[in-house]
């Protein structure tokens, strides 16, 4: 009897439990923040939650100066960092798109950066940037710049980080490209042949537009995560030197388990879930739009 | 062959190809390299690659700190994570798959955009009532969450290409939808299904963010146990090198023996959309 039963309400039982983990550790989770984003707690036992409505979204818009500064860099390391990936991405999948020996080991230690431990990644990089004894400055060096303090300046921090964040995952949109590039019809090139196009104009006319598809599913997955980035900044700045390198991701983390302004904190992870949503919307769209 | 190499532009691309592999591995090498010295041989870099090397940061990290300990407590995590996650993720995306439920499929994928700070607020509330900081209960419960959505997005392309006649001939026979998924879909899934649990796998173990607020004394794993090694006041840059050659060593493993799963998993959304 339980078995007929279980055949015929399949479709509802196989995905409940997971529906309801979702529930519980996710839906549950934003409705809570979003509900918390309107009080003012800072996680005391004895002061309870205090109702301020809309307060903590206006102090973050007109009067928090740590606020504005924590979005454009945000935005800033994200376009700088896809739009290099993508780049040297692209470059990278053409070059490796022929047949050549020890391809598939190549392939592999591709993969390397991206699935390696962030923190770890993270700590050898703060080696290479040492202003005294790192790599970087050496090669400086030997090109006669003089040493520059890179993590430590206010300046070429954000820069720093997003080298590398393209260092960890070029390879991964090389990769998608490169999928993408083996599984493209051959008809249209045999075509251009005929008619006498340059490897320029097949690149171009050809091979570009009819990777277009791919390349924006590349490009919405590392925006979504880029705009996240967490383990690399707060691991080797934490946000500094002076609040230099911290993104809205890295000043909710500080606001929420330094400071424990937990109402302030789940406002501001309001606004960053809207843009993040929105971001995936706008590029979810321009696919869709790609495709007709 | 010969003829090949003499066309300057092939030549250009494999030249170019050796560039960019050697550039992209480069830190692992300088990591490594960096773990095999003294502290003085780091400081002061006349000879970088002529050396000779110690094994002495290794001594130190394993020796000093109770570096096996946050090995096996990064395992017990990532495994239990990832299993907990293959229960309720294989059900859900072959339920998915057959019955096209998309926007459920959807739901899960959230979990990977939402930012994870907003679910870490709640989830910290909850757990310190509940005196679950610190518990491998929470550790493993917020693991899934990264672990379960690579799963779902992995497996539902894959159930999706199995041929239903399968299941349909196995019906025919008397089989029911669910004996027919545990004895003829899950079996030929390996494949899918190995790819996935790489993924979960190494997500967890790699996990920062979530192990930065819920774990402590009993249940730190190696990312947040390096990190603290670094607000020392002078970095041992040695014994951090060889702390994350050890975290990194056993991905890397991973990877190099299961590459072609990872790059089906990685462009599985490529090819699919």
């Amino acid at each position: 009897m339980f078995s007929r039963w279980l055949e015929r309400n399949i479709k509802y039982v196989f995905p409940l439990p997971a529906v309801l983990f979702v529930l519980i550790m996710m839906v549950f989770p934003i409705a809570y923040t979003l509900r918390l984003s309107f009080f003012d707690w800072s996680m005391s036992s004895l002061v309870p939650p205090q109702w301020v409505g809309l307060g903590n979204y206006k102090t973050l818009i007109f009067s928090d100066p740590r606020f504005w500064p924590s979005i454009s860099r945000t935005f800033s390391f994200t376009i700088a960092a896809v739009v290099v990936e993508t780049v040297l991405g692209i470059i990278i999948a053409l070059l490796f798109n022929q047949d050549f020996k020890g391809k598939n080991v190549l392939k592999t230690l591709f993969l390397l950066p991206m699935i390696a431990t962030p923190v770890a990644i993270g700590l050898v990089w703060m080696l290479i940037y040492e202003p005294n004894i790192g790599l970087a400055n050496k090669v400086l060096q030997l090109l006669h710049i003089p040493p520059q303090l890179w993590l430590a300046s206010p300046k070429q921090v954000l820069t720093s980080l997003v080298v590398v964040d393209v260092w960890q995952w070029t390879p991964m949109i090389a990769l998608m490209v490169l999928a993408g590039l083996t599984s493209l019809p051959t008809e249209p090139y045999e075509a251009a042949l005929v008619d006498g196009a340059t490897r320029w104009q097949m690149l171009t006319r050809i091979t570009l537009p009819l990777l277009k598809p791919t390349i924006l599913v590349a490009v919405l997955l590392r925006s979504i995560d880029a705009l996240k980035t967490f383990d690399i900044i707060y691991s080797m700045t934490g946000g500094g030197p002076d609040f230099h390198s911290e993104t809205i991701n890295i000043y909710s983390f500080v606001q929420g388990f330094s400071y424990f302004k937990l109402g302030m904190t789940s406002a501001l992870l309001m606004i960053f879930f809207v843009i993040v949503l929105a971001i995936s919307f706008i590029l979810v769209s321009a696919r869709k739009g790609g495709e007709t | 062959m010969a003829g090949q190499m003499k066309d300057p532009v092939k030549y250009l691309q494999r030249l170019l190809i050796v560039v960019v592999v050697v550039a992209f591995l480069f830190p692992f090498l300088w990591m490594i390299l960096a773990s095999f010295k003294t502290q003085q041989q780091i400081m002061s870099p006349q000879n970088m690659f002529a050396f000779t090397p110690t094994f002495q940061n290794y001594k130190d990290v394993f020796a000093q700190y109770d570096f096996l300990k946050f090995i096996l407590n990064s395992f017990i995590i990532a495994v239990g994570s990832t299993l907990l996650s293959l229960v309720l993720g294989l059900p859900a995306a072959y339920s998915v798959a057959r019955y096209h439920q998309n926007k459920l499929g959807l739901t899960i994928l959230v979990a990977r955009i939402v930012p994870g700070i907003t679910f870490l607020i709640p989830w910290y509330i909850l757990f310190t009532k509940l005196h679950l900081v610190d518990s491998f209960t929470s550790m493993i419960l917020s693991h899934m969450l990264v672990g379960l959505p690579y799963i779902v997005w992995i497996m539902v392309p894959y159930f999706e290409n199995i041929p239903i006649e399968l299941e349909e001939s196995a019906r025919v026979d008397g089989c029911t939808i669910q004996e027919a998924f545990f004895r003829i879909v899950l079996p030929i899934s390996g494949p899918g299904i190995i790819t996935a649990s790489i993924f979960s796998f190494v997500f967890s173990w790699n996990n920062f963010m979530f192990s930065l607020v819920l774990s402590g004394e009993k249940t730190k794993t190696l990312p947040i146990a390096v990190y603290s090694f670094l607000s020392y006041s002078e970095i041992n840059w040695g014994g951090l090198m060889a702390a994350a050659v050890v975290i990194t060593l056993p991905v890397l493993i991973l990877a190099l023996l299961s590459q072609k799963y990872i790059i089906n998993g990685l462009t599985a959304g490529a090819v699919k959309g």
